[in-house]
């Protein structure tokens, strides 16, 4: 199944294809996997992602991702 | 800073100087001294541009020190675009300078009887103030120039533009940053136009001569610094966040939460947000031989700003901040950073809050003057605001007005001012704040974002009202103690997570007055400075009727998340329930 994997900040380049416009890529992933699984895969270090939305809600590393899902990653962060 | 500079602009036979010891103000810094000297000084009820409102400009307590940090300006009046109390403020240069001069605070006060512009020159030598009419209609950066040549480059300078001298209500004061650029802002709320009032243009300030403020234990003083610098170190916003992307790593971050107001606040994402967002940003201004890291002010160990240079490499204009980029940019349906660092430019030159313009521009599009991703139209109507003309006067009095010229029902203000960058039904924590701040729609008066979006100082669901009302209601008592230090606000992320580093600040402030102040002093200046603000408020014509968002923002469904505001009307009466 597809999810659209957003990795934000110093993490884009952990994308399988980083230079994909808009920070997002489409990526295939197997029924039941959770972000951690998917992150190990991805070889992202576990302590670095701090913010991790799934459809726009906050979610952790144990979350079930499901097809379609939107999910977006950001390195700890900030602003004003 | 023992010292208050008062000038009468009104007085017989011209500007009086009046300089006094700082008297019953004593001990006050920042906004608690602009907030207490309003609230004590100005007539809630007089007009903001008449001879009765007074413009007060004050370093905080720890500006012009060696604290890493300290170098904002707190500005304060009863303010023109919402009628009431304002404390705007902005980094750069001038706070630590007016401090190292030895002042508390500058008031301005009365109105000149005639339409002649002065400025004041403050060094060593003391304070002079002249008319120069020759500096009418200058925009900032020709201002700057201009002093540059006449006083050399070790000035630091607070001005307005043409905005302020039109006296339009979203007129910005302009503060210098290290390159003497106009770059930094006192933006909300009209405080231009309240310069524009009193008839002053600008303020070169120069401490030649002058030293750094003296602890008065230098041991103690020095030991909290280090552990200041090591927290503010060691936070990951603090020390890599900011400074690698600036305040504009934010776009992505509220669009992927789904709470980025998009078309003058009808949707929660918008499609263009990878384009403008701080991390194509940064590379840009790299790849241009810009800078993406950079101090505002002497002192300053985040380095949040940068430097944009337009695409045949020369300077266009700092690096927007996401507040522009957004109100500029998805707000208005625009998704080119270089029209948005050419607003960025204008509204700068001629002294305007990016954030009430792009709000502005979001209601002129909603009203159909231009259509909604029209970046040259937009460049075109900040233009006719510096130019004055009729439409330019519309615009530059903020989104309210231009809301009510056009008969527009979407216009999301709170007390007259614009709404930042954060749409409250999907961040309902800063909701919270839009809606009960003193100050008016603002987001730093009470940040829950970090809370709500980015789970600094834990975690609290922005979908839901719960936790909402304590969160905003705690952020907006810490935010206003750390108004009246002098400190960047920024430093709050590390604060907030790790308590050593919020002891450090205590203890900074400790050794350097020679005080014993504990963490529940710090809340009680906090709320004595909102009680304040609160009481004259009220006394100004204010209810709780108007501490509530607009309609809309209850009723209609703001997607991808389908949600409404929902903190019910009397928990947002419980904010000040102390």
């Amino acid at each position: 199944m597809k999810i659209q994997l957003n990795l934000f900040a110093s993490l884009t380049r952990f994308l399988p294809d980083p230079k994909e416009a808009g920070f997002s890529n489409l990526v295939e992933i197997e029924e039941g996997t959770t972000i951690e699984e998917l992150l190990d895969r991805l070889k992202i270090p576990r302590e670095q992602p701090k913010i991790i939305f799934v459809n726009g809600i906050h979610a952790g590393g144990t979350t079930v991702l499901r097809e379609g899902d939107r999910l977006g990653i950001f390195p700890p962060l900030a602003g004003g | 800073m023992e010292k208050i500079l008062r000038i009468d602009m009104g007085a017989e036979g011209g500007p009086k100087i009046n300089e006094v010891p700082v008297g019953d103000y004593a001990g006050l810094g920042g906004r608690a001294m602009t907030s207490a000297i309003v609230a004590k000084e100005v007539p809630p009820t007089c007009h903001p541009l008449g001879a009765d409102n007074k413009l007060v400009i004050a370093p905080g307590l720890l500006s012009g020190t060696a604290a890493a940090m300290s170098g904002r300006l707190s500005i304060g009046c009863k303010s023109p675009l919402t009628g009431g109390i304002k404390e705007a403020n902005s980094g750069g240069q001038p706070s630590q300078v007016l401090a190292r001069l030895g002042y508390a605070a500058i008031v301005l006060e009365g109105k000149p009887k005639d339409e002649t512009l002065y400025k004041i020159v403050i060094n060593k030598d003391g304070v002079k103030i002249q008319p120069d009419n020759s500096l009418k209609g200058l925009p900032n950066y020709d201002l700057i120039d201009k002093m540059k040549a006449q006083y050399g480059d070790k000035i630091a300078c607070i001005s307005i533009g043409p905005a302020g001298e039109m006296k339009l209500a979203a007129a910005s004061i302009a503060c210098t940053d290290m390159e003497l650029r106009p770059t930094r802002h006192a933006g909300r709320g009209g405080v231009g136009a309240v310069m524009g009032s009193k008839g002053v243009k600008v303020i070169v300030l120069d401490d030649t001569g002058k030293t750094m403020r003296s602890p008065k234990d230098p041991e103690k003083f020095k030991e909290a610094q280090k552990a200041w610098v090591k927290g503010l170190q060691t936070h990951p916003v603090t020390s890599q966040g900011l400074p690698a992307y600036g305040t504009n790593v934010l776009t992505n971050i509220l669009n992927e939460a789904g709470g980025y107001p998009t078309y003058n606040f009808k949707q929660g994402r918008f499609a263009g947000a990878a384009k403008i967002s701080g991390e194509t940003q940064a590379e840009l201004e790299t790849a241009r031989g810009g800078l993406a890291t950079h101090g505002c002010h002497r002192g300053c160990i985040i380095r949040c700003s940068g430097t944009y240079n337009d695409k045949d490499g020369h300077f266009l204009t700092k690096q927007p901040e996401y507040e522009t980029v957004w109100a500029h940019g998805g707000n208005c349906g625009i998704d080119d950073l270089d029209a948005i660092a050419q607003l960025d430019f204008l509204d700068d030159n001629y002294g305007l809050d990016t954030i009430e313009m792009g709000a502005t521009i979001g209601v002129a599009m909603e009203a159909g003057l231009l259509k909604f991703g029209d970046a040259q139209g937009a460049i075109k109507l900040v233009k006719e605001v510096g130019q004055g003309t009729p439409l330019g006067r519309i615009l530059g009095s903020g989104a309210a007005v231009t809301g009510k010229v056009f008969g527009v029902e979407r216009v999301p203000v709170v007390k007259g001012q614009a709404m930042p960058a954060y749409d409250p039904r999907a961040v309902q924590g800063i909701g919270v704040t839009y809606a009960t701040t003193p100050m008016g729609a603002d987001h730093t008066a009470g940040y829950a974002v970090a809370t709500n979006i980015m789970n600094v100082g834990g975690s609290v669901d922005p979908l839901k009202p719960q936790g909402q009302v304590e969160l905003s209601r705690n952020l907006q008592i810490a935010t206003a103690a750390i108004d009246a230090t002098g400190m960047c606000l920024f430093i709050a992320f590390a604060v907030m997570d790790q308590p050593e580093t919020f002891q450090a600040l205590i203890d900074m402030i400790n050794a350097f007055y020679g005080l014993k102040l504990t963490a529940d002093d710090v809340t009680a200046l906090g709320k004595s400075i909102l009680k304040n603000e609160r009481d004259f408020n009220t006394k100004a014509g204010f209810t709780a009727q108007h501490d509530r968002l607009p309609d809309f923002f209850k009723k209609e469904k703001l997607a991808p998340h389908d949600v409404t505001f929902q903190v019910k009307d009397e928990e947002l009466d419980q904010v000040f329930n102390w």
